[in-house]
Protein backbone atom coordinates (compact mmCIF):
# COMPACT_ATOMS: atom_id res chain seq x y z
CA UNK A 1 0.00 0.00 0.00
CA UNK A 2 1.40 3.62 -0.92
CA UNK A 3 2.18 6.36 1.94
CA UNK A 4 -0.51 8.60 0.97
CA UNK A 5 -1.54 11.84 3.04
CA UNK A 6 -4.69 13.19 2.64
CA UNK A 7 -4.20 17.15 2.58
CA UNK A 8 -7.34 19.49 2.89
CA UNK A 9 -7.76 21.71 -0.01
CA UNK A 10 -11.01 23.30 1.44
CA UNK A 11 -14.41 21.91 2.88
CA UNK A 12 -15.48 20.42 -0.51
CA UNK A 13 -12.51 18.59 -1.70
CA UNK A 14 -8.80 17.20 -0.54
CA UNK A 15 -5.74 15.73 -1.98
CA UNK A 16 -4.57 12.68 -1.89
CA UNK A 17 -1.20 13.19 -2.27
CA UNK A 18 1.02 9.60 -3.21
CA UNK A 19 4.58 11.61 -3.21
CA UNK A 20 6.67 14.52 -3.99
CA UNK A 21 8.50 13.57 -7.34
CA UNK A 22 7.83 13.51 -10.42
CA UNK A 23 7.85 9.54 -11.42
CA UNK A 24 6.28 6.83 -13.94
CA UNK A 25 5.73 4.73 -10.34
CA UNK A 26 4.28 6.93 -8.66
CA UNK A 27 1.47 8.34 -11.22
CA UNK A 28 0.59 5.01 -12.17
CA UNK A 29 -0.46 4.76 -8.30
CA UNK A 30 -2.36 7.31 -9.11
CA UNK A 31 -4.09 5.85 -12.10
CA UNK A 32 -4.97 2.68 -10.40
CA UNK A 33 -6.46 4.69 -7.42
CA UNK A 34 -8.66 6.58 -9.51
CA UNK A 35 -9.90 4.15 -11.51
CA UNK A 36 -10.74 1.64 -8.05
CA UNK A 37 -12.13 5.17 -6.57
CA UNK A 38 -14.60 5.08 -9.96
CA UNK A 39 -15.66 1.81 -8.98
CA UNK A 40 -15.85 1.86 -5.64
CA UNK A 41 -19.30 3.86 -5.74
CA UNK A 42 -18.32 5.81 -2.59
CA UNK A 43 -21.38 8.21 -2.22
CA UNK A 44 -20.59 12.21 -2.75
CA UNK A 45 -18.08 12.19 -5.11
CA UNK A 46 -18.10 15.01 -7.94
CA UNK A 47 -15.30 14.70 -9.54
CA UNK A 48 -11.28 13.37 -9.88
CA UNK A 49 -8.45 15.59 -10.60
CA UNK A 50 -5.22 13.24 -10.83
CA UNK A 51 -1.70 14.98 -11.77
CA UNK A 52 1.79 14.10 -11.16
CA UNK A 53 1.79 13.11 -7.72
CA UNK A 54 -1.77 13.58 -6.74
CA UNK A 55 -5.35 13.15 -7.04
CA UNK A 56 -8.03 15.84 -5.83
CA UNK A 57 -10.84 14.61 -4.67
CA UNK A 58 -14.16 16.84 -4.69
CA UNK A 59 -17.11 15.80 -3.09
CA UNK A 60 -20.47 17.00 -1.47
CA UNK A 61 -19.79 17.56 2.11
CA UNK A 62 -23.99 16.88 2.12
CA UNK A 63 -23.16 13.62 1.24
CA UNK A 64 -20.20 12.18 3.05
CA UNK A 65 -18.05 14.23 5.04
CA UNK A 66 -14.32 15.16 5.46
CA UNK A 67 -13.99 11.64 8.21
CA UNK A 68 -16.28 9.34 7.02
CA UNK A 69 -14.87 9.87 3.49
CA UNK A 70 -11.20 9.75 4.46
CA UNK A 71 -11.79 6.53 6.20
CA UNK A 72 -13.24 5.14 3.11
CA UNK A 73 -10.59 6.31 1.00
CA UNK A 74 -8.07 4.16 3.56
CA UNK A 75 -9.83 1.28 3.33
CA UNK A 76 -9.85 1.56 -0.48
CA UNK A 77 -5.91 2.32 -0.49
CA UNK A 78 -5.24 -1.04 1.67
CA UNK A 79 -7.50 -3.22 -1.10
CA UNK A 80 -5.72 -1.17 -3.93
CA UNK A 81 -3.72 -4.40 -4.52
CA UNK A 82 -6.31 -6.73 -4.88
CA UNK A 83 -7.70 -4.92 -7.63
CA UNK A 84 -7.10 -5.63 -11.05
CA UNK A 85 -6.07 -2.92 -13.28
CA UNK A 86 -5.95 -2.82 -16.59
CA UNK A 87 -3.00 -1.96 -18.81
CA UNK A 88 -3.21 2.20 -19.93
CA UNK A 89 -4.14 2.93 -23.46
CA UNK A 90 -2.06 4.27 -26.16
CA UNK A 91 -3.32 7.23 -28.02
CA UNK A 92 -2.09 7.12 -31.45
CA UNK A 93 -1.60 10.79 -32.61
CA UNK A 94 -0.75 11.41 -36.70
CA UNK A 95 1.81 14.10 -37.48
CA UNK A 96 2.56 15.75 -40.82
CA UNK A 97 6.40 16.76 -39.22
CA UNK A 98 8.64 19.03 -40.91
CA UNK A 99 8.00 21.79 -43.57
CA UNK A 100 7.64 26.00 -43.21
CA UNK A 101 3.92 25.75 -42.89
CA UNK A 102 3.56 22.41 -40.14
CA UNK A 103 6.88 22.02 -39.13
CA UNK A 104 9.12 25.44 -39.54
CA UNK A 105 11.63 24.58 -36.32
CA UNK A 106 12.51 20.75 -37.49
CA UNK A 107 15.68 21.95 -39.08
CA UNK A 108 16.68 23.92 -35.89
CA UNK A 109 15.95 20.55 -33.91
CA UNK A 110 18.25 18.33 -36.18
CA UNK A 111 20.72 20.76 -36.55
CA UNK A 112 21.07 21.12 -32.30
CA UNK A 113 20.82 17.67 -31.89
CA UNK A 114 23.34 17.26 -34.78
CA UNK A 115 20.81 14.48 -36.52
CA UNK A 116 19.24 14.38 -39.51
CA UNK A 117 15.69 15.46 -39.77
CA UNK A 118 14.65 12.04 -40.75
CA UNK A 119 16.27 10.70 -37.40
CA UNK A 120 14.51 13.42 -35.48
CA UNK A 121 11.29 12.36 -36.55
CA UNK A 122 12.37 8.51 -35.86
CA UNK A 123 12.90 9.15 -32.44
CA UNK A 124 10.30 11.28 -31.93
CA UNK A 125 7.63 8.94 -33.16
CA UNK A 126 9.36 5.95 -31.59
CA UNK A 127 8.35 6.74 -27.55
CA UNK A 128 5.18 6.05 -25.68
CA UNK A 129 4.91 9.12 -23.83
CA UNK A 130 3.23 9.21 -20.53
CA UNK A 131 0.79 11.33 -20.36
CA UNK A 132 1.10 12.27 -16.19
CA UNK A 133 -1.59 14.76 -16.31
CA UNK A 134 -3.76 17.69 -18.18
CA UNK A 135 -3.82 21.31 -17.29
CA UNK A 136 -2.65 24.77 -18.59
CA UNK A 137 -5.48 25.25 -21.09
CA UNK A 138 -8.35 22.44 -22.45
CA UNK A 139 -6.81 19.70 -23.74
CA UNK A 140 -3.18 20.84 -22.63
CA UNK A 141 -1.04 17.30 -21.40
CA UNK A 142 2.05 17.16 -19.20
CA UNK A 143 3.98 14.60 -21.58
CA UNK A 144 7.02 12.16 -19.43
CA UNK A 145 9.69 9.95 -21.73
CA UNK A 146 11.18 12.27 -24.62
CA UNK A 147 14.53 10.92 -25.59
CA UNK A 148 17.56 13.24 -23.98
CA UNK A 149 18.93 13.50 -27.88
CA UNK A 150 16.13 15.65 -29.04
CA UNK A 151 15.89 17.61 -26.00
CA UNK A 152 16.20 21.37 -27.45
CA UNK A 153 15.82 25.42 -25.76
CA UNK A 154 12.72 26.76 -26.13
CA UNK A 155 12.73 30.37 -28.54
CA UNK A 156 14.22 33.05 -27.64
CA UNK A 157 11.49 35.14 -29.58
CA UNK A 158 8.19 33.03 -28.68
CA UNK A 159 5.60 33.19 -31.54
CA UNK A 160 2.25 35.47 -31.17
CA UNK A 161 0.18 32.74 -32.26
CA UNK A 162 0.97 28.80 -32.47
CA UNK A 163 -2.13 27.19 -34.70
CA UNK A 164 -4.02 24.41 -33.09
CA UNK A 165 -2.37 20.99 -33.58
CA UNK A 166 1.35 21.84 -33.57
CA UNK A 167 3.49 19.24 -32.21
CA UNK A 168 6.34 21.35 -30.29
CA UNK A 169 9.26 20.84 -28.23
CA UNK A 170 10.57 22.72 -25.39
CA UNK A 171 13.42 21.70 -23.20
CA UNK A 172 12.53 18.04 -22.08
CA UNK A 173 9.36 18.34 -22.74
CA UNK A 174 7.51 17.78 -25.71
CA UNK A 175 3.48 18.06 -26.43
CA UNK A 176 0.60 19.31 -28.84
CA UNK A 177 -1.02 22.89 -28.78
CA UNK A 178 -4.70 22.02 -28.17
CA UNK A 179 -5.87 25.57 -29.00
CA UNK A 180 -4.91 28.65 -30.94
CA UNK A 181 -1.89 30.23 -28.45
CA UNK A 182 0.56 32.33 -28.25
CA UNK A 183 4.31 30.04 -27.17
CA UNK A 184 7.54 29.62 -27.20
CA UNK A 185 7.99 25.73 -28.33
CA UNK A 186 10.28 24.58 -30.96
CA UNK A 187 7.56 23.41 -33.65
CA UNK A 188 8.37 20.26 -35.53
CA UNK A 189 5.06 18.94 -36.87
CA UNK A 190 1.00 19.39 -36.68
CA UNK A 191 -1.21 16.78 -36.32
CA UNK A 192 -4.96 17.15 -38.47
CA UNK A 193 -6.68 15.71 -35.04
CA UNK A 194 -8.39 18.18 -33.02
CA UNK A 195 -7.30 17.24 -29.15
CA UNK A 196 -9.99 19.35 -27.83
CA UNK A 197 -13.56 20.43 -29.46
CA UNK A 198 -15.69 21.37 -27.15
CA UNK A 199 -18.94 20.45 -29.66
CA UNK A 200 -17.72 16.94 -29.61
CA UNK A 201 -18.98 14.15 -27.59
CA UNK A 202 -15.66 13.47 -26.38
CA UNK A 203 -14.19 17.28 -26.09
CA UNK A 204 -11.15 16.42 -24.94
CA UNK A 205 -9.05 13.19 -26.13
CA UNK A 206 -5.93 12.91 -24.13
CA UNK A 207 -6.66 11.52 -20.54
CA UNK A 208 -4.17 11.32 -17.39
CA UNK A 209 -2.50 8.12 -17.09
CA UNK A 210 -2.40 7.11 -20.40
CA UNK A 211 0.13 6.93 -23.65
CA UNK A 212 0.66 9.08 -26.41
CA UNK A 213 2.70 7.59 -29.58
CA UNK A 214 3.46 9.64 -32.84
CA UNK A 215 2.79 8.50 -36.33
CA UNK A 216 4.50 10.20 -39.15
CA UNK A 217 2.42 10.96 -42.34
CA UNK A 218 2.50 12.07 -44.68
CA UNK A 219 0.39 15.37 -46.87
CA UNK A 220 -1.94 13.12 -49.03
CA UNK A 221 -2.91 11.90 -45.03
CA UNK A 222 -3.00 14.81 -43.51
CA UNK A 223 -5.40 16.54 -45.96
CA UNK A 224 -7.57 12.90 -45.92
CA UNK A 225 -7.48 12.99 -41.78
CA UNK A 226 -8.37 16.91 -41.87
CA UNK A 227 -11.37 16.61 -43.77
CA UNK A 228 -12.29 13.31 -41.74
CA UNK A 229 -11.69 15.58 -38.44
CA UNK A 230 -13.77 18.40 -39.64
CA UNK A 231 -16.98 16.37 -40.11
CA UNK A 232 -15.76 14.69 -36.89
CA UNK A 233 -15.62 11.69 -38.22
CA UNK A 234 -11.92 10.43 -37.42
CA UNK A 235 -11.31 8.15 -34.75
CA UNK A 236 -7.70 8.42 -33.52
CA UNK A 237 -6.21 4.74 -32.99
CA UNK A 238 -6.02 2.95 -29.53
CA UNK A 239 -4.72 0.38 -28.01
CA UNK A 240 -3.78 -1.41 -24.81
CA UNK A 241 0.11 -0.65 -23.98
CA UNK A 242 2.13 -3.64 -24.86
CA UNK A 243 0.39 -4.95 -27.76
CA UNK A 244 1.57 -4.99 -31.03
CA UNK A 245 1.71 -1.63 -32.65
CA UNK A 246 1.16 -2.31 -36.34
CA UNK B 1 -38.47 37.62 -26.03
CA UNK B 2 -35.24 39.05 -25.04
CA UNK B 3 -32.49 42.04 -24.00
CA UNK B 4 -30.70 44.02 -25.73
CA UNK B 5 -27.39 45.12 -24.79
CA UNK B 6 -26.87 48.84 -24.93
CA UNK B 7 -23.75 49.23 -23.04
CA UNK B 8 -22.10 46.25 -21.92
CA UNK B 9 -20.89 48.18 -18.49
CA UNK B 10 -16.97 47.11 -17.33
CA UNK B 11 -17.34 43.55 -17.44
CA UNK B 12 -20.88 41.26 -17.90
CA UNK B 13 -20.82 37.72 -18.59
CA UNK B 14 -23.31 35.03 -18.35
CA UNK B 15 -22.23 32.58 -15.42
CA UNK B 16 -23.72 29.46 -13.20
CA UNK B 17 -22.72 27.28 -11.39
CA UNK B 18 -19.85 26.05 -13.37
CA UNK B 19 -18.36 23.65 -15.55
CA UNK B 20 -17.98 20.52 -13.80
CA UNK B 21 -16.73 17.20 -14.25
CA UNK B 22 -13.54 18.44 -16.87
CA UNK B 23 -10.98 19.90 -14.50
CA UNK B 24 -8.94 16.86 -14.97
CA UNK B 25 -8.73 17.35 -19.26
CA UNK B 26 -7.11 21.29 -18.13
CA UNK B 27 -10.79 23.03 -18.49
CA UNK B 28 -11.86 25.48 -15.91
CA UNK B 29 -14.68 25.53 -13.78
CA UNK B 30 -15.16 29.45 -14.45
CA UNK B 31 -18.54 30.33 -12.80
CA UNK B 32 -20.34 33.09 -11.00
CA UNK B 33 -17.80 34.40 -8.08
CA UNK B 34 -20.19 34.53 -5.53
CA UNK B 35 -22.33 31.37 -5.36
CA UNK B 36 -24.72 32.74 -2.70
CA UNK B 37 -25.83 35.58 -4.26
CA UNK B 38 -26.57 33.29 -8.12
CA UNK B 39 -28.74 31.29 -5.47
CA UNK B 40 -30.85 34.23 -3.64
CA UNK B 41 -31.31 35.96 -7.11
CA UNK B 42 -32.35 32.26 -8.77
CA UNK B 43 -34.73 32.01 -5.58
CA UNK B 44 -36.19 34.85 -6.18
CA UNK B 45 -37.18 34.52 -9.22
CA UNK B 46 -38.42 31.13 -9.09
CA UNK B 47 -35.59 29.10 -11.19
CA UNK B 48 -33.35 26.52 -10.03
CA UNK B 49 -30.37 27.77 -7.66
CA UNK B 50 -27.63 27.48 -10.50
CA UNK B 51 -29.30 28.70 -13.40
CA UNK B 52 -27.15 31.00 -15.82
CA UNK B 53 -27.44 34.89 -14.43
CA UNK B 54 -25.72 37.71 -15.68
CA UNK B 55 -22.86 38.70 -13.22
CA UNK B 56 -21.96 42.50 -13.72
CA UNK B 57 -18.77 43.93 -12.64
CA UNK B 58 -18.50 47.30 -10.83
CA UNK B 59 -20.28 49.49 -13.53
CA UNK B 60 -23.13 47.38 -14.45
CA UNK B 61 -24.60 47.19 -18.52
CA UNK B 62 -27.66 49.01 -19.84
CA UNK B 63 -29.76 46.48 -21.16
CA UNK B 64 -33.20 46.96 -22.46
CA UNK B 65 -36.16 44.33 -22.40
CA UNK B 66 -38.67 43.65 -25.47
CA UNK B 67 -40.54 41.20 -23.71
CA UNK B 68 -41.90 40.78 -19.80
CA UNK B 69 -40.17 38.99 -17.35
CA UNK B 70 -39.53 39.32 -13.80
CA UNK B 71 -35.87 39.91 -12.70
CA UNK B 72 -33.92 39.96 -9.43
CA UNK B 73 -30.31 41.88 -8.65
CA UNK B 74 -28.34 40.57 -5.72
CA UNK B 75 -24.79 40.51 -4.26
CA UNK B 76 -22.75 43.92 -4.60
CA UNK B 77 -24.79 47.36 -5.05
CA UNK B 78 -24.45 48.82 -8.18
CA UNK B 79 -27.22 50.90 -8.09
CA UNK B 80 -29.66 49.66 -10.70
CA UNK B 81 -32.26 51.67 -11.95
CA UNK B 82 -35.63 50.57 -14.08
CA UNK B 83 -36.26 53.61 -16.78
CA UNK B 84 -34.28 56.08 -14.51
CA UNK B 85 -36.22 55.11 -11.22
CA UNK B 86 -33.95 53.50 -8.31
CA UNK B 87 -35.45 49.71 -7.74
CA UNK B 88 -34.24 47.56 -4.82
CA UNK B 89 -31.93 44.71 -4.57
CA UNK B 90 -32.74 41.66 -3.40
CA UNK B 91 -36.03 41.61 -4.45
CA UNK B 92 -38.17 40.23 -7.37
CA UNK B 93 -40.08 42.80 -9.51
CA UNK B 94 -41.51 42.72 -12.98
CA UNK B 95 -39.92 44.79 -16.16
CA UNK B 96 -42.20 45.52 -18.71
CA UNK B 97 -41.20 45.31 -22.62
CA UNK B 98 -40.15 48.42 -23.31
CA UNK B 99 -38.53 49.44 -20.05
CA UNK B 100 -34.83 49.83 -19.49
CA UNK B 101 -32.54 48.35 -16.66
CA UNK B 102 -29.01 50.63 -15.85
CA UNK B 103 -26.81 50.70 -13.47
CA UNK B 104 -25.82 54.00 -11.94
CA UNK B 105 -22.82 53.61 -9.34
CA UNK B 106 -21.15 51.38 -7.29
CA UNK B 107 -22.12 51.28 -3.66
CA UNK B 108 -21.09 48.00 -1.98
CA UNK B 109 -19.07 45.08 -3.19
CA UNK B 110 -17.96 44.05 -6.64
CA UNK B 111 -20.36 41.74 -8.72
CA UNK B 112 -24.03 41.97 -9.31
CA UNK B 113 -26.15 39.20 -10.40
CA UNK B 114 -29.22 39.76 -12.59
CA UNK B 115 -31.31 36.69 -12.51
CA UNK B 116 -34.02 36.15 -15.01
CA UNK B 117 -37.29 34.00 -14.80
CA UNK B 118 -37.24 30.81 -16.62
CA UNK B 119 -33.40 31.33 -17.68
CA UNK B 120 -31.52 32.95 -20.49
CA UNK B 121 -31.66 31.08 -24.05
CA UNK B 122 -27.85 30.13 -24.20
CA UNK B 123 -26.71 26.60 -25.04
CA UNK B 124 -24.78 24.64 -22.61
CA UNK B 125 -20.84 24.02 -23.23
CA UNK B 126 -20.12 20.99 -21.37
CA UNK B 127 -22.66 20.99 -19.33
CA UNK B 128 -22.90 24.83 -18.22
CA UNK B 129 -24.05 27.65 -19.77
CA UNK B 130 -20.81 29.78 -17.86
CA UNK B 131 -18.93 31.84 -19.69
CA UNK B 132 -15.07 30.62 -20.10
CA UNK B 133 -13.44 33.51 -21.98
CA UNK B 134 -10.03 32.43 -21.97
CA UNK B 135 -10.79 29.29 -24.31
CA UNK B 136 -13.49 31.47 -25.89
CA UNK B 137 -16.71 28.72 -24.89
CA UNK B 138 -19.81 29.00 -23.18
CA UNK B 139 -22.21 31.69 -22.43
CA UNK B 140 -22.22 34.27 -25.60
CA UNK B 141 -20.39 32.91 -27.81
CA UNK B 142 -17.50 32.60 -25.42
CA UNK B 143 -16.87 36.16 -24.36
CA UNK B 144 -18.28 39.10 -22.01
CA UNK B 145 -21.46 40.93 -23.39
CA UNK B 146 -20.67 43.47 -25.78
CA UNK B 147 -22.67 46.67 -27.42
CA UNK B 148 -25.80 45.20 -29.85
CA UNK B 149 -26.05 41.73 -28.08
CA UNK B 150 -29.48 40.39 -28.16
CA UNK B 151 -29.83 37.55 -25.47
CA UNK B 152 -33.04 35.38 -25.42
CA UNK B 153 -35.52 34.42 -22.50
CA UNK B 154 -35.63 30.46 -22.47
CA UNK B 155 -39.59 30.85 -20.27
CA UNK B 156 -40.16 33.77 -19.12
CA UNK B 157 -42.68 34.33 -16.07
CA UNK B 158 -43.86 37.89 -16.38
CA UNK B 159 -46.51 36.36 -13.99
CA UNK B 160 -44.56 34.72 -10.96
CA UNK B 161 -46.69 34.29 -7.73
CA UNK B 162 -46.19 35.96 -4.55
CA UNK B 163 -44.09 39.02 -5.59
CA UNK B 164 -44.49 40.72 -2.51
CA UNK B 165 -42.86 37.97 -0.10
CA UNK B 166 -39.54 37.71 -2.55
CA UNK B 167 -37.23 40.00 -1.18
CA UNK B 168 -34.49 39.59 1.49
CA UNK B 169 -32.58 42.08 2.95
CA UNK B 170 -29.42 42.84 1.20
CA UNK B 171 -26.16 40.46 1.87
CA UNK B 172 -23.29 41.99 1.00
CA UNK B 173 -22.14 44.93 3.11
CA UNK B 174 -18.69 47.14 2.98
CA UNK B 175 -16.68 46.08 6.40
CA UNK B 176 -13.56 47.62 7.47
CA UNK B 177 -11.33 44.10 7.32
CA UNK B 178 -13.15 41.14 6.15
CA UNK B 179 -13.14 38.30 9.08
CA UNK B 180 -12.67 35.27 5.79
CA UNK B 181 -12.59 31.41 7.64
CA UNK B 182 -9.61 28.88 6.35
CA UNK B 183 -9.02 25.87 6.61
CA UNK B 184 -4.93 25.31 6.62
CA UNK B 185 -3.72 23.54 3.92
CA UNK B 186 -2.90 21.68 1.46
CA UNK B 187 0.96 22.62 1.53
CA UNK B 188 0.91 24.56 5.04
CA UNK B 189 3.96 22.40 5.66
CA UNK B 190 6.12 23.98 3.77
CA UNK B 191 5.46 27.54 5.64
CA UNK B 192 8.10 28.34 8.86
CA UNK B 193 5.93 29.02 11.96
CA UNK B 194 6.56 32.43 11.83
CA UNK B 195 5.13 31.60 8.16
CA UNK B 196 1.62 31.04 9.52
CA UNK B 197 1.99 33.08 12.32
CA UNK B 198 2.32 36.25 9.88
CA UNK B 199 -0.51 34.73 7.52
CA UNK B 200 -3.16 34.11 10.43
CA UNK B 201 -2.30 38.31 12.32
CA UNK B 202 -1.64 40.44 9.19
CA UNK B 203 -4.45 42.17 7.38
CA UNK B 204 -4.15 42.19 4.09
CA UNK B 205 -5.06 44.48 1.24
CA UNK B 206 -6.47 43.61 -2.21
CA UNK B 207 -4.39 45.42 -5.50
CA UNK B 208 -5.82 46.25 -8.54
CA UNK B 209 -5.06 43.41 -9.77
CA UNK B 210 -8.21 41.42 -9.39
CA UNK B 211 -9.91 39.39 -11.72
CA UNK B 212 -11.62 36.31 -12.41
CA UNK B 213 -8.69 34.23 -12.02
CA UNK B 214 -7.32 35.79 -8.68
CA UNK B 215 -7.08 38.37 -6.32
CA UNK B 216 -3.91 39.62 -5.73
CA UNK B 217 -3.13 41.06 -2.15
CA UNK B 218 -0.63 42.96 -0.46
CA UNK B 219 0.67 43.08 2.71
CA UNK B 220 3.29 41.09 5.04
CA UNK B 221 5.49 38.78 3.42
CA UNK B 222 4.84 34.79 4.65
CA UNK B 223 7.75 33.13 5.04
CA UNK B 224 8.66 29.61 2.87
CA UNK B 225 11.39 26.90 4.66
CA UNK B 226 12.47 26.41 1.08
CA UNK B 227 10.24 28.84 -1.27
CA UNK B 228 6.94 28.57 -2.68
CA UNK B 229 7.51 26.27 -5.93
CA UNK B 230 6.09 22.76 -6.05
CA UNK B 231 5.08 19.48 -8.52
CA UNK B 232 1.85 21.07 -9.79
CA UNK B 233 -1.15 19.88 -8.45
CA UNK B 234 -4.94 20.40 -8.04
CA UNK B 235 -6.40 23.90 -7.12
CA UNK B 236 -9.93 24.65 -5.70
CA UNK B 237 -11.96 27.66 -5.56
CA UNK B 238 -10.75 30.12 -2.95
CA UNK B 239 -7.08 28.44 -2.32
CA UNK B 240 -4.89 30.88 -1.40
CA UNK B 241 -1.33 30.63 -3.51
CA UNK B 242 1.82 31.88 -1.75
CA UNK B 243 4.75 32.25 -4.89
CA UNK B 244 7.87 32.67 -3.31
CA UNK B 245 8.30 36.13 -3.12
CA UNK B 246 5.27 35.22 -0.23
CA UNK B 247 2.33 37.34 -0.89
CA UNK B 248 -0.63 35.68 -1.41
CA UNK B 249 -3.12 35.42 -4.31
CA UNK B 250 -6.38 34.15 -3.78
CA UNK B 251 -7.69 31.42 -6.83
CA UNK B 252 -11.35 32.36 -8.21
CA UNK B 253 -13.72 30.66 -10.71
CA UNK B 254 -11.58 30.98 -13.66
CA UNK B 255 -8.26 29.61 -12.00
CA UNK B 256 -6.25 27.06 -13.89
CA UNK B 257 -6.94 23.69 -12.64
CA UNK B 258 -3.32 23.20 -11.76
CA UNK B 259 -0.59 25.08 -10.69
CA UNK B 260 3.12 25.27 -9.17
CA UNK B 261 2.68 27.21 -6.79
CA UNK B 262 2.60 26.48 -2.67
CA UNK B 263 -1.06 27.36 -1.22
CA UNK B 264 -1.34 27.74 2.46
CA UNK B 265 -4.77 27.32 3.24
CA UNK B 266 -8.24 27.37 1.45
CA UNK B 267 -11.19 29.84 2.11
CA UNK B 268 -14.86 27.84 3.77
CA UNK B 269 -17.39 27.73 0.88
CA UNK B 270 -19.54 29.28 3.68
CA UNK B 271 -17.11 32.46 3.12
CA UNK B 272 -16.84 32.69 -1.15
CA UNK B 273 -19.40 35.37 -0.40
CA UNK B 274 -17.23 37.27 1.16
CA UNK B 275 -13.98 36.57 -2.03
CA UNK B 276 -15.89 37.12 -4.68
CA UNK B 277 -16.91 40.63 -3.55
CA UNK B 278 -13.70 41.65 -3.18
CA UNK B 279 -12.23 44.97 -4.90
CA UNK B 280 -9.10 47.17 -5.08
CA UNK B 281 -8.25 48.46 -1.49
CA UNK B 282 -10.32 46.33 0.89
CA UNK B 283 -8.75 44.49 2.98
CA UNK B 284 -8.72 40.93 4.90
CA UNK B 285 -8.12 38.76 7.78
CA UNK B 286 -7.47 35.26 7.47
CA UNK B 287 -9.06 33.29 10.67
CA UNK B 288 -8.35 29.16 11.02
CA UNK B 289 -11.13 27.04 11.65
CA UNK B 290 -11.50 23.53 11.56
CA UNK B 291 -12.80 21.15 8.94
CA UNK B 292 -16.15 19.85 10.85
CA UNK B 293 -17.21 23.78 11.75
CA UNK B 294 -16.64 25.05 7.62
CA UNK B 295 -18.76 21.84 6.29
CA UNK B 296 -21.13 22.89 9.41
CA UNK B 297 -21.32 26.18 8.16
CA UNK B 298 -21.95 24.59 4.30
CA UNK B 299 -24.64 22.86 5.70
CA UNK B 300 -26.47 25.87 7.62
CA UNK B 301 -26.06 27.73 4.50
CA UNK B 302 -27.57 25.25 2.39
CA UNK B 303 -30.77 24.89 5.12
CA UNK B 304 -31.02 28.93 4.91
CA UNK B 305 -31.24 28.56 1.01
CA UNK B 306 -34.05 26.11 0.98
CA UNK B 307 -35.61 27.67 3.93
CA UNK B 308 -35.96 30.78 1.53
CA UNK B 309 -37.23 28.22 -1.51
CA UNK B 310 -39.65 27.81 1.35
CA UNK B 311 -41.42 31.13 2.50
CA UNK B 312 -41.23 32.59 -1.43
CA UNK B 313 -43.32 29.35 -2.36
CA UNK B 314 -43.75 28.39 -5.70
CA UNK B 315 -43.17 30.44 -8.82
CA UNK B 316 -45.86 29.21 -10.51
CA UNK B 317 -49.72 27.40 -10.29
CA UNK B 318 -49.13 23.44 -9.95
CA UNK B 319 -51.18 22.11 -13.46
CA UNK B 320 -53.89 20.29 -12.30
CA UNK B 321 -54.04 16.25 -12.93
CA UNK B 322 -56.91 15.61 -15.26
CA UNK B 323 -59.71 14.16 -13.00
CA UNK B 324 -60.16 10.47 -14.05
CA UNK B 325 -63.13 9.82 -15.93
Amino acid sequence: MPNVRFLLTGDTSLSAEFGNEISETINAQIRAFTIALDHSKIPGIVELVPTYRACMIHYDPGVISYRALTRRLESLLGSLDSIEIPPSDVLEVPVLYGGEEMGPDLAFVAEHAGLSEQEVIDIHTSTEYLIYMLGFTPGFTYLGGMSDKLETPRLKQPRVKIPAGSVGIAGKQTGVYPIDSPGGWQLIGRTPVKMYDPNRETPILPKAGQYIKFRAIDRAEYDAIAAQAENNEYVCRTYPRGEATT
Amino acid sequence: MSITVQNPGLLTSVQDGGRIGYQQFGVSVSGVMDPRAMKVANILVGNEENEAVLECTMMGPQLQFDAANVIAITGGDLGPTLDGQSVATYAAFVVQAGQTLRFTALRSGCRAYIAFAGGLDIPPVMGSRSTYMKAKIGGLNGRRLEKGDVIGFRAPNPNVLNLVQRRIAPEVRACNAYAVRVLMGPQDDMFTPAGIETFLSETYTVTNEFDRMGCRMEGAVIEHKNGGDIISDGIAFGAIQVPTAGKPIIMLADRQTTGGYTKIANVITADFRIIGQLKGGDRVRFVKTTIEAAQDALLTERAALRALRTMTGPAKLKERKPRKA
